[in-house]
C-alpha cells in the first residue's frame, strides 16, 4: 500500500499499540512486526494506533514495524468453501499441517482461504448475452461444488455495467475471470471468487418478514418453540447440559441448504467429533455426506483470543454468501461467551472503562451487529430470488446462571430461547430444553405451516398446559405424595409423563430417533392427545387413573419414537390410534 | 534457561516494585515475554517480561522481590522467552517447575529446548479418542472410563483423598495392547512440605519410577514458578508422547493452588477482575492448559491430562470447578457423605460424568458386556438411592422384599464395588466380574438395562454351570 511504516511502541498480550501509523483507518489489516503477524486496528488515540494482533505475540520487541495492508478483513468467498476447516482467519488448517509437516497450527503462517489450482468445471448463465445489462447480485454462471450444493457465480456487490466477454462453460481456477463488465471506459473482470470485509453485513434488496419454520429435526424446538427460516435462537446452558450436542443436533439435522458450525473457543475433542461425523453420517433427505453442505470454522479455547471474534463474524459472512445464492442457510456459534470473554480481555487491556462483570460496555452493540444479520431477505440481482440466514448463537453463563452479562444481553436480539437446564440434565432428560423457561416469538408466523399438518396450535397449547401445570402441582406432591391429589391433578401428572418422555425427550445417541421430522412430531403429539381425550372420558366415568396408567397402549406410545416415518405412516400409527381406543373401549365395559 | 546470549543488555533503573513486578526503564530491543536475571548481591533470581512499551519494561519476578533496591539491583534481558530443556532421559527423574532436578541428580542433557506455552494442536489433525486407560479402580474403570487423549478432572475438597488417589492411579494406570509404551507425568503445584513428602516417598517406594515423570512446585516456591510448572509438565509430556510414540497420562494436583496464584498475579498487575476477584482470561488460560491433550491422526502418541482440583468450600459453582467443567470432558466428583462412611475412593457418581467414555469401552476396548453392565448398576444404584430415602420416610418395615434386595445391592455397590484398596489393582475384567457379582442378589427380570445374550453369557448363575459342566 502506501509507505507510511509504523513502529510498535508497547506490547501486551495480544494488544500491541504502534505509532506512526497515520491516514490507517478503523479495523484495518496490519503486519505486524518482522514475521508479519496479523492485526487489526482497533482503536485510534491520537498518533497511537491500538491494534488487535491475531496470533501469539511472544518475542515480539519494540520498535518493530507495523505496516498497514490498506484493506479491511476480509473473508474469500467462492467455490472451495464447502467442506473446509478454517480458523479464525480463514486459513484453511488441513492445508495448513500439508504445509507445515506440523501437528500444532505455528504461528505466521500464510496459506490462502481458497485453492488457487483447482479448477471447477464453470457453466455459464445461458440467459446473459453480451451487451446485456448487469448489476450487483447477479448469476453469471454456476458450479457444481459438491453434489449437494450449486455455486452460483455472481457479480460482486457495487459492481455494475455492460456485459463485455462471458467465459464458455469449460474448467477455470478461481483466479481466471469467467466474464468482463464493462461501464464507460472502466472494465472489471468478474471471477468466480470475490473479498468481502467480515465486519460489514452484505447488501440485500428487501428483508422479508418470517413464513416458514426451519425444521430441525428436533421435537422440542420444531413443535413446542419453533424457529423461523431467518431467525435468531439463544441457547444458554452451563457445562453438562448437552449445549454442544444440541447444536451438533441442529446443525445436522436442520433442513438448511448449507450448514455453517462455528466452533469458537471450545474443545479441540469435541469439533473433532462433529468433524468426524459430518465426514460419515448422511443428510437424511437427500442421501448425501453432511460434509457435503457444511463449512467448519474451528478456534478452539487454546487458540488466539482474538481470533474468536473473526471466527464468528467469518462465518456470518460466508452465511450471508450461500444466503445471496437464494439458499437457507443455518450457522451456530459455539460459543458466543468465549467470545465475550475475548472482548473483555482485549478491552481490560486497553484500559476502557468497564461496564458489568469487567465486559466492555460496546458488549451488547457487538452482539446486535452479529445476530442482526440473521434474517430472510430478498437478496440482489437476477433471477430474483430470496434466501435466509438463521442464526443459533450459545452461551455458556459461568455457573448456569442466565442473569449474567452475555445471557442478559444476548436475550434483546435474539427471538427464540432454548434454556437449557442442569436440573433436566442430571435426570438424563435430554435435550434439556426447560420447557416453562424457553419460548419462540415466530408462533404466529409458522401457524399456517404446523397447521395444514394437523390440529398444532390447540394441542401444543394444551401440552403446553398440561406442563405447566404440573410444575404447579410438583409443590404439594413433594408434601402430600401424588396419590392424595384428585383424580383429574392425577391424569394431569401422567400425561405430562407422556408429553415430557414420550416426546420431549429425544435421543442423539439412538440413528432413528436423532432426527424427528415434522409429520413424525405430529403423529406422537395426536396419539397422546387422543390417549388424554380418552383418559379424560374415562374418568367421568368412574375410572381411576391407576387403571389407566396400566394400559398397554401406553407403552406403545412410548416406542413411538423409535419407529421411522415410513413405519409409522405404513400401519403402525393406525394401530397404535386403534389399540388406544379399543383398550379404553375394555376399559369402559369391564 | 538457555545459554546466555553473547550480549546481555541491562539497567539499573527500576521505576517501582509492586507485589512481585517490576517496573523497569525499557531499553532498545526488548522483547515481549523474554527471561530477565535480576542480580541481588551474589544471587540472582528470574523473571519475565509481561508488558513492554518504550519507556517501560514491566517484569514479573520469579520468587522474593526482597532486597531489591531501585539504582543498585540490576535487570538482566536475555532476549529469549522461557524454555525448558526436553529429553527421554526425564524419565525416573523429580524436577521443579522449570524442570530442574530436585532429585539429587545430574542436570538433564538437553534433546531439544522447548517454550513451555507449547501450540495449538491443528483441530483439523485431532482425532476423536476412543481407547481407553486401565487405571486399576473399579468405580473409575467402569463408570468413568478414562480415555486416551482426554482430559477428565477430579472435582476433590479438602480433607478429602484425592492424593492418595492420584498416587494410586501413578502407580497403577496402563494401556492396554502390546508395544504400546505408557507413561505418566506427575505435577504437584504448590503443595504443602506434607503432601510433598508423601509424594516423594511414595514416588521413590513405588518401583513405577522409571515410567514417570515428577514436577513438584511446593507451596514455598515462587508465585511464577508454580504457574510454570503445568505447562513445564505438559511440555515434557507433549515432547514424549509426539516424539516417542508414547502414551503419557498427566496428573496435576492442586489445580485451585494454581488458579490462586494467576489471581494474586492479575491483582498485582491491577488488572480488572472478574468473577470472585479470579482474572476474566482465566478460562483462556486455563484452557491452554487443558487443551494440550488429544490425539493426532498422524502421531501414535497421545496426551491425557487428568487434573486434580479442590473445590473451595465443596461449591462446584465456584470459578476454579465451574471454569474447568466447562473446558475438561466431564468430571470425577468426590463425595464427603461417601467418605464419612468410609468408603475409598468416595466417587459421587451420580455427579461424575466421563464424557467420552462411550468411545473407549466394550468389545475389543474393555469388555463386550460393559456398555451394559454400567447402565445397569448407575440405574439399579440411582433406585436404591430412592428407596433408601423413601424407607428414611415410611420405615424400612414397610418395603417389599423387592426393595429390600435394592437396598442390599446399594451396599453391596459402596462396600465391594466402590470400595477398594489403596494398593489393590483390579483389572477391567475383575471389575466387571465383581459388577455382575453384586448384580446377581436382584431378581433377574430386574435387569433390564442387560440384554438376554449378554445375561446368558456373563451372569454369575449361568456361567458358573456352563463352567460346571465343562
Amino acid at each position: 500500500m502506501s509507505s507510511r511504516v509504523g513502529r510498535i511502541y508497547r506490547i501486551s498480550g495480544p494488544l500491541v499499540v504502534a505509532e506512526g501509523l497515520a491516514g490507517v483507518m478503523m479495523y484495518e489489516v496490519v503486519r505486524v512486526g518482522e514475521e508479519g503477524l496479523i492485526g487489526e486496528v482497533i482503536a485510534i488515540r491520537g498518533d497511537r494506533t491500538f491494534i488487535q494482533v491475531y496470533e501469539e505475540t511472544s518475542g515480539l520487541t519494540v520498535g518493530e514495524k507495523v505496516v498497514p495492508t490498506g484493506k479491511p478483513l476480509s473473508a474469500e468467498l467462492g467455490p472451495g468453501l464447502i467442506g473446509s476447516i478454517y480458523d479464525g482467519l480463514q486459513r484453511p488448517e488441513k492445508e495448513i499441517g500439508v504445509k507445515t509437516g506440523s501437528i500444532f497450527i505455528e504461528r505466521g503462517v500464510s496459506v490462502p482461504p481458497l485453492r488457487r489450482e483447482v479448477k471447477w468445471s464453470f457453466e455459464k448463465n445461458r440467459e446473459i448475452k453480451l451487451g446485456d445489462k448487469i448489476a450487483p447480485g447477479d448469476i453469471v454462471g454456476f458450479v457444481k461444488e459438491t453434489p449437494l450444493v450449486l455455486h452460483k457465480i455472481m457479480v460482486p456487490p457495487e459492481v455494475g455495467g455492460y456485459v463485455k466477454w462471458i467465459a464458455d462453460d469449460g474448467d477455470y481456477t478461481i483466479e481466471d475471470s469467467v466474464a468482463i463488465v464493462s461501464l464507460g471506459d472502466r472494465e472489471y473482470e468478474v471471477k468466480m471468487y470475490q473479498p468481502w470485509p467480515i465486519r460489514r453485513p452484505r447488501p440485500h434488496s428487501e428483508k422479508l418478514g418470517p413464513i416458514e419454520p426451519l425444521i430441525t429435526g428436533i421435537r422440542v424446538i420444531d413443535y413446542m418453540f419453533p424457529i423461523a427460516k431467518g431467525g435468531k435462537a439463544a441457547i444458554p446452558g452451563g457445562f453438562g447440559t448437552g449445549k454442544t450436542v444440541a447444536l451438533q443436533e441442529i446443525t445436522k439435522w436442520s433442513h438448511a441448504d448449507i450448514a455453517i458450525y462455528v466452533g469458537c473457543g471450545e474443545r479441540g475433542n469435541e469439533m473433532s467429533d462433529a468433524l468426524t461425523s459430518f465426514m460419515k453420517l448422511l443428510d437424511p433427505r437427500r442421501g448425501r455426506l453432511m460434509m457435503e453442505r457444511s463449512v467448519f470454522i474451528a478456534n478452539t479455547s487454546n487458540m488466539p483470543v482474538a481470533a474468536r471474534e473473526t471466527s464468528v463474524f467469518l462465518g456470518v459472512t460466508i452465511g450471508e454468501y450461500f444466503r445471496d445464492m437464494g439458499y437457507d442457510v443455518v450457522m451456530v456459534a459455539d460459543s458466543t461467551s468465549r467470545w465475550a470473554e475475548a472482548m473483555r480481555e482485549i478491552s481490560g487491556r486497553m484500559e476502557e472503562m468497564p461496564g458489568e462483570e469487567g465486559f466492555p460496555a460496546y458488549l451488547s452493540s457487538r452482539l446486535a451487529e452479529f445476530y442482526e444479520r440473521a434474517g430472510r431477505v430478498k437478496v440482489l440481482g437476477r433471477p430474483e430470488r430470496s434466501g435466509s440466514l438463521t442464526i443459533f448463537g450459545a452461551v455458556s453463563p459461568p455457573g448456569g446462571d442466565f442473569s449474567e452479562p452475555v445471557v442478559r444481553s444476548t436475550v434483546r436480539y435474539v427471538q427464540c430461547f432454548y434454556a437449557l437446564d442442569y436440573g433436566l440434565a442430571t435426570r438424563r432428560h435430554f435435550p434439556a430444553i426447560n420447557w416453562l423457561m424457553s419460548y419462540s416469538l415466530y408462533i404466529d408466523f409458522v401457524k399456517a405451516y404446523w397447521n395444514k399438518l394437523s390440529r398444532w396450535s390447540e394441542y401444543r397449547e394444551t401440552a403446553l398446559k398440561i406442563l405447566q401445570r404440573e410444575a404447579e402441582l410438583s409443590d404439594i406432591v413433594r408434601l402430600v405424595g401424588p396419590e392424595a391429589l384428585p383424580e383429574e391433578d392425577k391424569l394431569t401428572l401422567e400425561i405430562s409423563r407422556m408429553i415430557r418422555e414420550d416426546f420431549l425427550q429425544q435421543s442423539a445417541l439412538n440413528p432413528v430417533d436423532s432426527y424427528s421430522p415434522p409429520e413424525k412430531d405430529v403423529m406422537i403429539m395426536e396419539a397422546v392427545m387422543e390417549f388424554y381425550r380418552l383418559a379424560g372420558r374415562a374418568l367421568m366415568k368412574g375410572v381411576t387413573v391407576a387403571r389407566v396408567r396400566e394400559l398397554k397402549s401406553r407403552t406403545l406410545i412410548a416406542q413411538m419414537k423409535y419407529y421411522t416415518l415410513e413405519q409409522l405412516k405404513s400401519g403402525v400409527f393406525e394401530n397404535i390410534v386403534n389399540s388406544i381406543r379399543s383398550d379404553f373401549k375394555e376399559l369402559l365395559g369391564g | 534457561m538457555t545459554l546466555e546470549s553473547l550480549y546481555v543488555k541491562s539497567t539499573k533503573q527500576i521505576f517501582g516494585v509492586r507485589g512481585s513486578l517490576l517496573f523497569v526503564k525499557a531499553i532498545g530491543g526488548i522483547r515481549y515475554g523474554e527471561i530477565v536475571e535480576v542480580s541481588l548481591d551474589g544471587t540472582s533470581i528470574l523473571g519475565q517480561v509481561i508488558d513492554v512499551s518504550r519507556d517501560i519494561a514491566v517484569v514479573q519476578v520469579f520468587g522474593s522481590t526482597a532486597g531489591i533496591t531501585p539504582g543498585l539491583t540490576t535487570v538482566k534481558f536475555y532476549g529469549e522467552t522461557i524454555k525448558i530443556p526436553a529429553s527421554i532421559d526425564m524419565l525416573g527423574r523429580i524436577l521443579d517447575g522449570l524442570a530442574r532436578p530436585i532429585d539429587g541428580g545430574p542436570q538433564i542433557i538437553p534433546e531439544d529446548y522447548l517454550d513451555i506455552h507449547g501450540n495449538a494442536l491443528n483441530p483439523a489433525l485431532r482425532i476423536p479418542p476412543s481407547e481407553p486407560i486401565e487405571t486399576g479402580i473399579s468405580v473409575l474403570d467402569s463408570l468413568l472410563t478414562l480415555v486416551r487423549g482426554q482430559k477428565l478432572p477430579i472435582f476433590s475438597g479438602s480433607g478429602l483423598p484425592h492424593n492418595r488417589i492420584a498416587m494410586q492411579i501413578v502407580r497403577q494406570a496402563a494401556v492396554r495392547g502390546s508395544g504400546e509404551k505408557f507413561v505418566v507425568v506427575f505435577g504437584a503445584i504448590g503443595v504443602t512440605y506434607e503432601e510433598a513428602a508423601y509424594f516423594l516417598n511414595e514416588l521413590r517406594s513405588m518401583g513405577a519410577l522409571d515410567r514417570t515423570i515428577a514436577f513438584i512446585a511446593p507451596a514455598s516456591a515462587s508465585t511464577v514458578e508454580k504457574l510454570a510448572l503445568p505447562r513445564t509438565a505438559l511440555t515434557a509430556a507433549e515432547f514424549i508422547a509426539w516424539n516417542y510414540d508414547m502414551h503419557v497420562l498427566t496428573i496435576l494436583t492442586d489445580m485451585t493452588n494454581y488458579a490462586e496464584s494467576l489471581r494474586e498475579i492479575s491483582a498485582a498487575r491491577e488488572e480488572v477482575p472478574g468473577r470472585r476477584g479470579y482474572p476474566g482470561y482465566m478460562y483462556t488460560d486455563l484452557a491452554t492448559i487443558y487443551e494440550r491433550a488429544g490425539r493426532v491422526s498422524t502421531k501414535k502418541g497421545s496426551m491425557t491430562i487428568m487434573p486434580i482440583l479442590t473445590m473451595p468450600d465443596d461449591d462446584i459453582t465456584h470459578p476454579i470447578p465451574d471454569l474447568t467443567g466447562y473446558i475438561t470432558e466431564g468430571q470425577i466428583v468426590l463425595s464427603r457423605d461417601i467418605w464419612r462412611k468410609g468408603i475409598y475412593p468416595p466417587v459421587d457418581v451420580f455427579l461424575s460424568l466421563s464424557r467420552l467414555m462411550k468411545e473407549g469401552i466394550g468389545k475389543d476396548k474393555t469388555r463386550e458386556d460393559h456398555r451394559e453392565v454400567f447402565s445397569q448398576l448407575i440405574s439399579a444404584y440411582a433406585e436404591a438411592q430412592y428407596l433408601r430415602e423413601l424407607s428414611a420416610i415410611v420405615g424400612l418395615e414397610s418395603l417389599t422384599p423387592r426393595d429390600k434386595k435394592y437396598l442390599e445391592f446399594a451396599d453391596l455397590f459402596e462396600r465391594k464395588f466402590m470400595n477398594q484398596g489403596e494398593y489393590e489393582r483390579r483389572s477391567f475384567e475383575q471389575t466387571l466380574d465383581i459388577g455382575w457379582e453384586i448384580l446377581s442378589i436382584l431378581p433377574e427380570d430386574e435387569l433390564k438395562q442387560i440384554s438376554p445374550q449378554t445375561l446368558k453369557k456373563f451372569h454369575p448363575r449361568y456361567r458358573f454351570e456352563v463352567e460346571g459342566r465343562k
